[in-house]
């Protein structure tokens, strides 16, 4: 930085020689501005003669001195600088707009506990309208009056049903199969590994089909749900629909949550399938059970109670993640951040209203005994 | 700052996607110190070919040469220079929404110089002061409008002091008298940083106004129908089109 300066009596004379590049020099920077602060300083001069070429680093030393000369009431000389810089600091110096007031206290605890309960409860009746709505599309669903696509219903169905058919099938065949080995060991020191075959065949059926769907399509579908919806929202796309007076419920939502409705309990049929498929491969082929003798064994074991609250779990599941998807979708904020918190929210809440509802279920066949 | 030096050639550009030819040799050159603009009708190829220009799209045939570099033959280390050098403004700003307009502005400085914090952040004041955005430098994107939206990605095109600023129809969205704001801070960037400005604009007032050379894009014959100031071409109109295109569709063009 080929800058000079001094203090002569009330004048702060700054010197500028040279070229000016990418120039930086805090400490410099910061006793020339400490000057220019000094009450003693009735006025800055700049001598800029001899300067060469210069960008923004000058200009940005520049235009803090033209300021704190403007805010002290003091006088700035720079009329040896070349013209565009004079300008250009005129520019920067011109305020045509002034930031609004924002209000940045910090709140109190009780401000803050009582922030967080009043947004859970706006959450909560937020969340029940929303239902309350699809609802009423579900309705009119029935009864043919809903504003919706057909090519959107047969494309939302291709997207939940048959293209996930490969990760659900690999996935379902891996849990059997890890269901089948983790049993084994334990029950071949009672030399009863045949029950593989029945263990494998309940844990699959009742539950872990159903679950194994529900976190691989939370994942795959909701996700992208409330990314789609999110990006509509961010596109202002759904207020075109609102103003169009299509409902979002109707055109966005049903589609989706009808198809995934659909597309679930029969993906868990596959999922069954898949893992006593996974669980038979290690039964015949590791534990060398007979491939007779293992399907008797789990076709025993495979009640059809069993598979039908497999199946209406699988059922559940899919309210749950279109619905969450959805909605959280249709709450997304207007930019890019917004949408990437949006499918967060939908994978995490759809898991977590899973589980929930798994407990509430298996209480529930619990009291009415089955 | 008379010099007429070449900043930008094209040489027998050609662009397109895949088979579907958009503009065919193309040549045409930019000046130092100009104000460019690109003209033409929607849909003739103005973003593709500021697109091209910026390094984000290759021609299919031809070379753009960017200070006497073969932009469009360098390899990657020598574009990425290039590219660094040059500012760009999107038609909505580009903002990250994630980042207040001081972060924004802030990132290029972050990334490609060695200033010390506090220099980065007079460095950010002063970018937004001179887009008229002093005192915004916590404000996040979504709480500005849309014309503080462009002169905010204005600052951040101009955070590196950029030789060549791009413009994608800067003036879209906005009101007359942003429109005339936003058009007189070009003009003096232009003037008082001797940046080279290449602007697509649909806006007749601004690129008479601002305009000191350009080119006309036709999608009819895909080639380039007029070259020149803006203002000649509206007293000299080479040919039909663009006799309309400069006086709002008035059809009595004589020859
Ligand atoms: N990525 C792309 N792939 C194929 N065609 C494109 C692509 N981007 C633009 N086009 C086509 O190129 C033409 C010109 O687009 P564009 O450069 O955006 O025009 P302008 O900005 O002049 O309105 C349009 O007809 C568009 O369909
Ligand atoms: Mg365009």
């Amino acid at each position: 930085m080929n800058m000079s300066f001094e203090q002569k009596q009330s004048q702060l004379v700054v010197n500028l020689t040279g070229s000016f590049e990418r120039a930086d020099n805090p400490s410099m920077k910061e006793a020339l501005f400490r000057l220019a602060w000094d009450v003693q300083t009735q006025r800055i001069v700049i001598h800029a003669q001899t300067l060469g070429t210069w960008d923004s680093s000058l200009v940005v030393v520049l235009y803090t001195l033209k300021k704190i000369a403007l805010e002290r009431g003091i006088l700035f000389q720079s009329s040896t600088l070349p013209k565009q810089l004079n300008s250009l600091l005129d520019l920067a110096l011109t305020v045509d707009r002034k930031p609004p007031q924002r209000n940045d206290e910090t709140p109190d605890f009780l401000e803050v506990l009582g922030t967080i309960g009043i947004n859970t409860c706006q959450a909560i009746g937020r969340g029940l309208i929303f239902i309350r709505d699809v609802m009423g599309a579900l309705g009119r669903f029935f009864t043919k009056r809903v504003v919706m696509r057909s090519v959107d219903f047969w494309t939302e169905l291709d997207n939940c049903g048959p293209k996930a058919v490969l990760i659900v099938s690999l996935i379902s065949f891996m849990v059997g199969l890890i269901l089948a080995f983790v049993g084994a060991i334990q029950l071949k020191t009672f030399g009863a590994q045949i029950f593989v075959a029945s263990l494998v065949t309940i844990g699959m059926i009742r539950i872990m089909g159903a679950i194994m769907v529900g976190i691989i399509m939370a994942g795959r579908t909701g996700a992208s749900y409330a990314a789609t919806i999110g990006t509509m929202q961010v596109n202002e796309e759904l207020d075109a629909l609102k103003t169009m007076g299509i409902p979002v419920t109707d055109f966005l939502i049903l589609p989706r949550l009808v198809t995934l409705v659909i597309a679930m309990p029969i993906l868990v049929l596959l999922a069954d399938f898949m893992g006593m498929l996974g669980g038979a491969f290690v039964g015949v082929l590791l534990l060398d059970i007979p491939a007779g003798e293992y399907w008797k064994y789990a076709w025993e074991a495979f009640g059809l109670t069993n598979f039908l609250v497999g199946l209406f779990h699988g059922l559940v599941f899919g309210f749950v993640i279109g619905l969450c998807g959805c909605y959280y979708g249709v709450q997304c904020g207007r930019n890019a951040d917004s949408v990437g918190i949006a499918t967060t929210k939908a994978v995490v809440w759809s898991i977590v209203w899973m589980i929930v509802l798994t407990g509430l279920i298996t209480y529930l066949c619990e009291v009415i005994g089955i | 700052m008379k010099d007429t030096q070449a900043i930008i050639e094209a040489r027998h550009v050609t662009m397109g996607y895949g088979d579907y030819v958009l503009q065919k040799d193309m040549n045409f050159t930019v000046n130092k110190h100009d104000i460019f603009i690109i003209m033409g009708g929607s849909g003739c190829g103005k973003s593709s070919l500021l697109r091209l220009l910026t390094g984000l799209n290759q021609p299919l045939k031809g070379d753009i040469f960017v200070k006497g570099i073969n932009f469009t033959k360098a390899d990657s280390d020598v574009q990425k220079n290039i590219m660094i050098n040059n500012g760009i403004l999107y038609q909505s700003g580009a903002l990250f929404s994630s980042m207040t307009l001081a972060e924004n502005v802030a990132l290029p400085l972050q990334q490609y110089t060695d200033y010390s914090q506090q220099t980065i952040q007079e460095l950010v004041s002063l970018k937004l002061a001179l887009v008229g955005l002093a005192g915004f430098e916590s404000f996040y994107p979504s709480e500005i409008s849309g014309g503080m939206k462009k002169r905010a990605g204005l600052a951040r095109a101009l955070a590196l002091d950029p030789e060549i600023v791009y413009f994608d129809e800067p003036s879209a969205g906005l009101d007359p008298i942003s429109s005339k704001l936003l058009d007189d801070l070009m003009k003096n960037i232009n003037q008082s940083l001797g940046t080279t400005l290449v602007v697509v604009t649909h806006e007749l007032s601004s690129l008479l106004d601002i305009g000191t050379n350009g080119v006309f894009l036709d999608a009819e014959t895909k080639t380039i129908i007029a070259q020149g100031h803006p203002k000649d071409l509206l007293k000299n109109p080479p040919n039909e089109t663009v006799y309309e295109f400069l006086t709002r569709g008035k059809t009595e063009y004589v020859k």
